[in-house]
């Protein structure tokens, strides 16, 4: 069956994309499988600076997940753009920009720069990463605090699709959906990490520098897959469902409540091709399933 | 023994288990491979995720390449926690993969004379090094270890080899590796290269004597991994001149004198 989705402007070729932070800048990963295969790439999140990040240690393992405190390091958007996105198949895979600012300002600066890019598809605004001090999440937490972003982003973004990426760490994600999605959002992603700690009884220290680190993995799925299933029932918008896919059959129970594609994190981690091998096993498990095309399964989630 | 950084001969795949021996009496291994097309350095490291794993434990294992024989390729383990008491339990037939060859390995040229410090499970890259090194007279080894010396499969090396061994039991065994260790480093200063493994605080004083000293010295890291291929910016070290860098990608080898030992 055709696998390909829509979602908004954006025309992908299956429903498997890679999650920021989790995927480098795609280039790492071009001796282990064909970019072109995948239906969009999304890239480690940016900033307007490069940023050194947070101490070590800053990973570690949990049961069926890990806990990390990256603090967005990254090589800033200039050299991204021009030392990364020409080397990427923009031409035939979507290359989706994950940025991050500690001001609206900063996220306004970004869009505007990603927005003159033709190798750019579409930007994905992380207002949720629990991991750094300043800005970040609390653009994440609060409804009005999120539509402003989205605003600010809509604005400079010029035609380029925006994409929302929303905290777990609220107590109702559905309010930020809405606020977002009347605010002018292209679609919604979620989940990122959820706020977690580990300790290590020995040195009586925490393990990470930076005490706490955001949980992602097999262990968040049930977490993710009912945030996505209450948001796709209260927005109208594209969900992109992500948080612990680790299988075809996971990737189909992301799109059974309602999402439109989802975002493969942690998994990848598992083994490099792992991303890549999911497409075809998500064909043949849909094809397994009878399914005539996507739009017979998607959110069609009995009660 | 090729000199090779070929990132185009990197893969992963699912591989098999032939054999795992036993070695001494305290949980190390050798697990042999079979193994893909592939040129190496030493130095260089793979990932290895057993198939049963499914989603726990979520990540792969770093380990050095320690040699490749005709048994295949040949990893040398010590049992420290979950992930390896596990690959200690794989039985021949057994699935793993496998993704490599990673990082940049120890660079040296074969006519250079070499000194080889490794403490405990360091010695595992040197193995190879050292059996397949065209002149190992011009090789020296000064090995620290904690456990029996039987575990480590030293008899395998080359006999013109200069090996020094020394166990450290208590407080001044250290002391006196220490000594050991500076006046090697002193003596070698200016002479050729120093390649060094083992635990962080052993190359954190090899650092500093090579400073001291003036030694051109390469220190192999082992900080915790993730992905192995720089995706995950989980593995940093701090370095003087680039900030933080991925230890699977930028090394695990780095020059002494490049590293900003943290706390
Ligand atoms: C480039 C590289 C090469 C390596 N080569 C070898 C090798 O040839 N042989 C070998 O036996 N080991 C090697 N290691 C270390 C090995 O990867 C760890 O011992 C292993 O991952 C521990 O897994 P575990 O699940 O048993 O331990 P865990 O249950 O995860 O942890 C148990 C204990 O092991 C320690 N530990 C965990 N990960 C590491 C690590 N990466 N380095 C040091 N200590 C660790 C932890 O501090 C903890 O106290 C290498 C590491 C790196 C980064
Ligand atoms: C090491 C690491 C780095 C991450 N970096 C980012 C980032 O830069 N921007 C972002 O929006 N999300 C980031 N995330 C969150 C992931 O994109 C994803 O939302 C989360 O891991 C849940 O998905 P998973 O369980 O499939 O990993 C990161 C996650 C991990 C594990
Ligand atoms: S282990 Fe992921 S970047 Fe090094």
């Amino acid at each position: 069956m055709d696998i390909s989705v829509k979602l908004g402007m954006l025309k992908l070729k299956n429903p498997i994309m890679t999650a920021s932070g989790t995927f480098g800048y795609g280039l790492e990963f071009k001796p282990y499988g064909r970019l072109e295969d995948l239906g969009a790439v999304v890239v480690k999140g940016l900033s307007l600076e490069p940023r050194q990040g947070n101490p070590m240690p800053r990973i570690v393992e949990t049961p069926c997940g890990m806990l990390n405190a990256i603090g967005l390091q990254n090589i800033g958007v200039e050299a991204f753009l021009k030392e990364k996105l020409g080397l990427l198949p923009w031409k035939t895979t979507p290359v989706i920009v994950n940025l991050y600012g500690q001001t609206r300002e900063d996220f306004a600066r970004l869009a505007d720069i990603l927005s003159r890019e033709q190798g750019v598809a579409a930007l994905e605004v992380n207002i949720s990463c629990p991991n750094v001090r300043e800005g970040g999440i609390q653009f994440g937490q609060d409804p009005v605090q999120a539509a402003r972003v989205t605003e600010v982003v809509k604005k400079s973004a010029g035609s380029k699709p925006v994409i929302i990426k929303l905290s777990p760490n609220v107590s109702d994600v559905t309010v930020i959906a809405r606020a977002v999605e009347s605010a002018g959002a292209d679609a919604i992603s979620l989940i990122n990490t959820l706020g977690g700690m580990a300790v290590d009884i020995y040195t009586r220290k925490p393990c990470l520098a930076n005490k706490f680190g955001g949980l992602s993995g097999p262990a968040i799925k049930p977490v993710a897959l009912k945030m996505v299933h209450e948001v796709c029932k209260k927005v109208s918008l594209p969900v992109i469902g992500l948080g612990g896919i680790s299988s075809a059959r996971d990737v189909l129970e992301f799109i059974l409540v309602g999402a439109s594609a989802v975002q493969v994190g942690t998994a990848t981690f598992t083994r490099p091709d792992r991303v890549f091998s999911l497409v075809s096993e998500v064909e043949k498990l849909a094809m397994e399933l009878g399914l005539d095309s996507w739009n017979d399964f998607q959110g069609t989630l009995k009660n | 023994m090729k000199q090779l950084n070929n990132h185009e001969s990197r893969t992963c795949v699912r591989t098999m288990v032939r054999m795992v021996t036993p070695a001494g009496s305290d949980g190390f291994i050798s697990l042999y491979l079979d193994l893909p097309e592939w040129d190496y350095t030493p130095g260089q490291f793979v990932m290895i995720r057993p198939e049963n794993w499914d989603n726990d434990p979520v990540w792969p294992r770093p380990f050095s390449i320690c040699e490749v024989n005709r048994n295949g390729l040949r990893l040398f383990i010590q049992v420290v926690g979950r992930g390896t008491r596990l690959i200690s339990r794989l039985t021949p037939g057994s699935r793993v993969d496998l993704w490599g060859p990673l990082g940049n390995g120890f660079k040296f040229d074969p006519d250079d004379r070499l000194l080889i410090l490794a403490g405990g499970m360091g010695i595992a890259p040197f193995i190879g090094l050292c059996k397949n090194h065209p002149h190992p007279e011009k090789v020296s080894l000064l090995f620290g270890h904690r456990v029996g010396i039987e575990c480590y499969p030293l008899d395998e090396l080359p006999q013109g080899m200069d090996k020094q061994y020394a166990r450290q039991e208590g407080q001044s065994d250290l002391v006196l590796f220490q000594e050991m260790l500076e006046k090697r480093i002193q003596e070698f200063s200016g002479l050729g290269r120093i390649l060094a493994c083992g635990p962080t605080p052993l190359l954190r004083v090899v650092s500093s004597l090579s400073l001291k000293y003036k030694a051109e010295t390469y220190v192999s890291l082992e900080n915790k991994m993730a992905c192995g291929v720089g995706a995950c910016l989980g593995c940093v070290a701090r370095t003087s001149d680039q900030g933080y860098v991925q230890t699977c990608t930028h090394g695990p080898v780095f020059r002494a004198d490049r590293i900003v030992w943290e706390v």
